[in-house]
């Protein structure tokens, strides 16, 4: 029998679901949908009577002080019974496999009143206006579901079972390469998703022939995982013989030589002072932390997936780093995480967008819900981050999630023995995401929502929470001996890397699957969530099965690492693949790579300003400025995660009475104590194009600024990249990555902060055809997100940017420069061109110590690092946060350009510049004369005071001020949005 | 003399746990951290502890509605056991998800008929899940976790359903006479109100008739140092104590 209960809500005015139709209906177009009723249903199938459906929903599934429900079995009519003006009734379920966390949790919940459902799946119903089909279908897919997980039924439902498949019958499939021409090679490639290339088919094909046959698919579906872009640096990691502006060199590997080797640079420098710990080897980068404690921290991508499905690509994005965390050396605790999303501009008009684009306007909304339910549910707080808008993004949007974590010193190693039980712990395995590491290495196209449906997974935090509270407990009774994270390619990455010296044999029926009709080679190389893999002492395979069963984990031995070298995969006794590790992962054929960077000529700085009284236009660019997306508040976002859930938050991402935004985020890395954990994150992505050198190293700097505007010891970070790119085959796009990657070598080298982990996302590149025929192809913005991991030793001492106390002074520390390419103010439409805002390497560094050491000091009541919308938007921020007005005079500001422009475009240049590498200081009086002291060497300036006033007043160089209330300004940043 | 023990009873997505272990323990008692499948096999367990603490979190995410399934498993497993703890004189706590889950079991608020329960917490009003500070004003009557706080004090709340609605006018008027509608969200500095979700009479926390039991949607683990508080900086001492302390002071106080 199959069920339906539907749980409707007493008070219509609380059916927040019926408001969002209604006003997203209006929006998309759709007239006469002015009023709408929603209602959760469940189905539920099983041979239950109709008594003991009542008891489900009266005890389960409804609240009854604001809750009714309606039940019946599928179709009845009485299901569809609405108002009588809302006469059409429109469901939108997860399609047949797709993950459904709630209908899960409901079915296992079921069993506390008795009652063993077969199947119960959950639906949301919404009760509409009579509306045309194509309206409600549009309202149905443009704003309800996603085409790559759900489906949606106008009417009655059609369903009489929710049976999932049969049992798969053992089956081998081998593929013929032998006698396949290149073109021919490329097509199969594309057919089974395999993102390999006629290069690389060749050296599978000639290594079978030493086998003696052709490949089974499961094997090479395994290489195809293995050599992925995604999991192995396939470019980055290349040979490359490069041109660029500072002449030609040859990397023998790219990566190795630039950013590894400042990391060794440094290491090596540092000597017995060394702080790394596990450095671009495990899932995440380690760092020594505390006497008892190391910190690790791990920042990846989940851009495609992302595209195609906001909401689940986001959550699982965010559900793979945190497992990258708890998958590090013997096991990590994850305590922060941190999130940066780079999208179209909001306000890109529908018509403009490619087919199969999702509007940025949902996409980041879908982003940002997917972080929020994974995050807060994972109790794991989401204390950093941004979001830069660039319709560069718009077809290919970024979407970064990172995770720092905690773990007992000396864990950071971890080695699989032979004999050891491979154990698979945590969710079941479906087809959930199957191609995703090869699909994350191919292009987006317009076809791609519908072709790669499959690729995009499901989250269930809840079974992430309940496997971290396992892992930990294992970890705390020393259970295992590694550990890894079921990500990108499945067990087919996790179980081969753990194994990638000893071999292992593997009986994939052992692996507990969601539904039957899986087949092996679908169990190996599906991407469901929330599993991971442990080498597990069979001896202690007793005790960690008791641990597992205690914390509601299921967890399965389902092979052993071997010794012997090879990768046996089973099913039922038969083998249906084998392979050799040393194939597998050192086979594949590396390509030596051409790159060549020519740098685009600089524009001359050109003001579009005109006649203008520059007090007041300075007034309306601020004000312009503070609205822009990239810098207007990101409350909205903020307040949606829990940023506090741990009680280790100290310096939190809105701050002051007036909620202002903080630089760098602190957090207590051991609950009680006062050892703090600084996070800072640095993009500037309106560079990529101009300059791939000076955009890297400007990310850097600021993620350093943020990181030390808070109190980081500038001695102590650790850096992670995250290289965004578009289509690395061309040799230019290439060559800015090359550069990009060189600017990351000489920061980290010059700054003494040492890459500790990273990652790359490459092929962001969307293609499509318009209906006129023609081809087109859009690549985003070259793009590196910097994220600095910095510490302070007692979180007491931190400062944060809100201005605290009328009379104190204002200082701006290092040189403003004539800089204005890629700034905010360029957004306005005030100014074209300008020189690139470039990192004076040695200037900087002093900038740095001499800010840390007014902190040292105790020195700074509030202090700022210059970012987006330069000095101006600074001070307002501060201003903003700390509900106080502020006086600074522009002529005070030290600044190389005053000469160079004469006002008013000098007066707007010195308030907007973005050069990198400054600070604005607040300074108590008494305190003026030792914080001056300190700053021998360094170009800086008192330039004016914290006013009592409820303005922040800006004198012109002229003479003439600009003066705009703080409520105006903070309205300004808010962009009229109300306070949360 | 012993100190007090707290049991800080767990479930599957529970999340505040070892803050909220860490805050008992700050204020001066023994705390352990307890899995509902654990307690479920052995109730007697409860007779070791004087306090009962079911923290913040999602527990079984938060599916269905929040807290109904950890709430119904109470029910099912442990009903007997909770109500025997109370009736001899123990301290029950919900926060958040906790709060949620008790007013679901009937422990706090149920209608003393039929057990059933006279108030929800629904869906904040504006949809979403929310992390902010509120204001709150305790009035705290027979509340033994609010014994002299009189003045008003920040919190954050972090929920997207802590909308307090009682199951008609006459319950609320009855709660409220009752002296059990506790705590009340407050109007900010500028004499805004600072209620986040649209709660029903600004509830933002209740106790039972007596006293020993007691909800709140406020995270006041979340506020035991200065440091906490998002304007702390420049502004309070940072080895200070936060407003959230008191709370847990005050059972520890009443079971010493």
């Amino acid at each position: 029998m199959l069920w339906e209960v539907d749980v409707h809500l007493l008070d219509p005015d609380a059916d927040h679901a019926a408001r969002a139709v209604v006003a997203g209906a209006a929006e998309l177009g759709i007239a006469g949908c002015t009023k709408s009723r929603t209602a959760a249903g469940w189905l539920i199938e099983g041979e239950i009577s109709r008594a003991d459906v009542e008891r489900l929903a009266t005890a389960l599934l409804t609240d009854p002080v604001t809750e009714s429900f309606t039940l019946a079995e599928v179709p009845d009519g009485q299901l569809l019974a609405g108002p009588h003006d809302l006469p059409t009734v429109l469901h939108v379920l997860p399609r047949a496999g797709v993950t459904d966390p709630a209908a899960q949790s409901a079915q296992e919940a079921m069993a506390l009143l008795g009652l063993r459902p077969t199947a119960v799946r959950s639906v949301r119903k919404y009760w509409l206006p009579t509306l045309e089909k194509a309206d409600a279908e549009r309202l149905a897919w443009k704003l309800l579901a996603s085409e790559a997980i759900h489906d949606v039924v106008i009417g009655p439902l059609p369903l009489k079972t929710l049976a999932g498949g049969r049992p798969w019958t053992f089956a081998q499939h081998a593929v013929r390469l032998e006698g396949l021409d290149d073109q021919s090679l490329v097509q199969l490639s594309r057919e089974k998703c395999l993102a390999l290339t006629p290069r690389e088919l060749h050296a599978v094909r000639d290594h079978f022939r030493m086998v003696g046959r052709d490949p089974f698919e499961i094997e090479l579906e395994t290489i195809a995982q293995t050599w992925s872009e995604h999991c192995c640096h396939k470019t980055l990691g290349s040979p490359v013989d490069h041109v660029g502006p500072a002449g030609s060199c040859r990397y023998d590997n790219l990566l190795k030589e630039t950013v590894f080797a400042a990391t060794q640079k440094i290491r090596e420098s540092l000597g017995a002072k060394d702080w790394c710990v596990s450095v671009f080897r495990d899932n995440s980068g380690v760092v020594r932390f505390d006497g008892d404690h190391d910190i690790c921290v791990k920042v990846e991508t989940h851009n495609h997936p992302s595209a195609i499905e906001p909401y689940g690509g986001a959550a699982t994005g965010l559900g793979g780093v945190i497992r990258d965390v708890l998958g590090t050396g013997l096991g990590a605790k994850p305590i922060a995480n941190l999130d940066v999303f780079c999208v179209g501009p909001p306000d890109t008009p529908a018509a403009d967008l490619p087919p199969g684009v999702i509007h940025p306007r949902r996409l980041l909304s879908g982003v940002v819900a997917g972080v929020r339910d994974y995050g807060n549910r994972m109790g794991i707080p989401t204390i950093a981050g941004a979001v830069a808008f660039d319709p560069g993004y718009t077809c290919n949007p970024l979407v970064f999630c990172g995770t720092v974590g905690i773990m007992p010193r000396h864990s950071a190693d971890a080695a699989v023995r032979p004999g050891d039980l491979v154990v698979v712990a945590g969710g079941r395995t479906g087809r959930d995401g199957i191609h995703g590491a090869t699909f994350s290495s191919v292009e987006l196209s317009s076809a791609s929502e519908s072709q790669s449906g499959g690729s995009v997974q499901i989250g269930h935090a809840i079974h992430e929470k309940t496997l971290t509270d396992f892992v930990l407990e294992a970890a705390r009774q020393r259970l295992f001996h590694a550990i890894t994270d079921c990500g990108a390619g499945g067990l087919s990455s996790a179980v081969g890397e753990m194994g990638a010296q000893l071999g292992a044999t593997v009986d994939l029926e052992a692996v507990p699957l969601k539904y039957d009709g899986l087949s092996a080679t679908e169990v190996w190389i599906s991407e469901a969530q929330e599993r991971m893999v442990l080498a597990v002492a069979p001896a202690d395979w007793e005790k960690l099965a008791k641990v597992a069963a205690d914390e509601g984990v299921e967890a399965s031995a389902i092979g052993t690492f071997t010794g012997t070298g090879k990768l046996v995969l089973r099913w039922e006794g038969r083998t249906a693949g084998e392979l050799d590790c040393h194939f597998l992962h050192e086979g594949r054929p590396k390509q030596r790579l051409k790159s060549r960077h020519v740098p685009p000529a600089v524009q001359p700085t050109a003001w579009t300003t005109g006649n203008v009284v520059v007090e007041k236009d300075l007034a309306a660019a601020v004000v312009a400025v503070l609205g822009l997306h990239d810098v207007a508040s990101k409350e909205w976002i903020i307040r949606q995660y829990d940023h506090e859930v741990q009680g280790c938050s100290v310096v939190k991402p809105l701050l002051g009475p007036g909620a202002g935004p903080a630089d760098g985020t602190v957090i207590r890395g051991v609950l009680g104590r006062d050892r703090g954990i600084v996070i800072g994150v640095g993009l500037r992505n309106r560079l990529g194009w101009l300059d791939p050198y000076q955009m890297a190293a400007g990310a850097i700097v600021e993620a350093m600024a943020n990181a030390i505007a808070a109190g980081a010891d500038p001695g102590r970070i650790a850096l992670l990249d995250n290289f965004c790119w578009g289509d690395t085959r061309r040799e230019d796009s290439l060559g800015t990555l090359v550069e990009a990657c060189r600017g990351c070598h000489d920061m980290a080298v010059a700054f003494a902060a040492p890459f500790v982990s990273g990652k790359d996302s490459l092929n962001n590149v969307f293609a499509w055809t318009d209906p006129s025929g023609r081809q087109h192809e859009i690549s985003i913005p070259p793009t590196l997100l910097a994220t600095a991991l910095g510490q302070v030793e007692d979180v007491r001492r931190t400062v944060t940017p809100d201005l605290k106390q009328s009379g104190n002074r204002l200082a701006i520390v290092g040189l403003s420069r004539d800089d204005l390419a890629g700034s905010q103010l360029a957004l306005t439409g005030r100014v074209q061109g300008g020189r690139v805002p470039a990192v004076d390497v040695a200037a900087c560094r002093n900038v740095f110590a001499a800010v840390a050491a007014a902190q040292r000091a105790g020195l700074l009541a509030a202090c700022h690092d210059c970012s987006d919308g330069g000095l101006a938007a600074g001070v307002a921020e501060m201003a903003i946060g700390g509900c106080l007005g502020a006086r600074i005079e522009l002529a005070l500001v030290p600044s190389e350009l005053r000469d160079a422009n004469s006002a008013p475009e000098g007066d707007l240049a010195i308030a907007f510049c973005e050069t990198p590498g400054r600070f604005l200081c607040e300074v108590p009086t008494a305190q003026a004369d030792r914080f001056a002291a300190l700053l021998n060497g360094v170009a800086w300036g008192w330039i004016g005071a914290v006013t009592g006033g409820e303005c922040l007043e800006i004198v012109t160089t002229g003479g003439p001020s600009a003066s705009l209330p703080v409520d105006r300004l903070a309205r300004a940043w808010r962009q009229d949005r109300k306070e949360l | 003399m012993l100190s007090p023990r707290a049991l800080i009873l767990r479930a599957p997505g529970t999340n505040c746990d070892h803050e909220t272990a860490h805050a008992f323990e700050r204020a001066g008692a023994i705390s352990r951290r307890v899995h509902v499948r654990a307690f479920a096999q052995k109730p007697a367990l409860a007779d070791d502890f004087q306090i009962l603490c079911i923290p913040g979190g999602f527990s079984y995410g938060d599916d269905i509605a929040s807290g109904r399934i950890f709430a119904l498993e109470l029910k099912m497993r442990l009903g007997d056991a909770l109500k025997k703890f109370r009736d001899k004189g123990g301290l029950l706590l919900g926060i958040c998800n906790g709060f949620q889950v008790l007013l679901q079991t009937g422990l706090l608020l149920g209608d003393p008929a039929t057990g059933a329960a006279r108030a929800a917490l629904a869906h904040n009003n504006s949809g979403q899940f929310i992390d902010r500070w509120v204001r709150l004003q305790a009035m705290p009557g027979k509340c033994l976790f609010l014994q002299g706080i009189e003045s008003s004090f920040d919190l954050p709340i972090a929920h997207g359903e802590g909308r307090f609605v009682a199951r008609s006018a006459a319950d609320l008027a009855m709660l409220d006479a009752a002296g059990q509608l506790v705590l009340r969200y407050a109007a900010d500095a500028r004499g805004v109100s600072t209620n986040p979700n649209g709660a029903a009479a600004d509830v933002a926390g209740a106790c039972d008739e007596t006293g020993r039991v007691f909800g709140l949607m406020p995270h006041p683990e979340r506020f035991i140092d200065a440091t906490q508080h998002p304007a702390w900086n420049g502004r309070l001492d940072g080895a200070a104590a936060g407003a959230g302390l008191a709370i847990f002071a005050n059972a520890v106080k009443t079971v010493s």
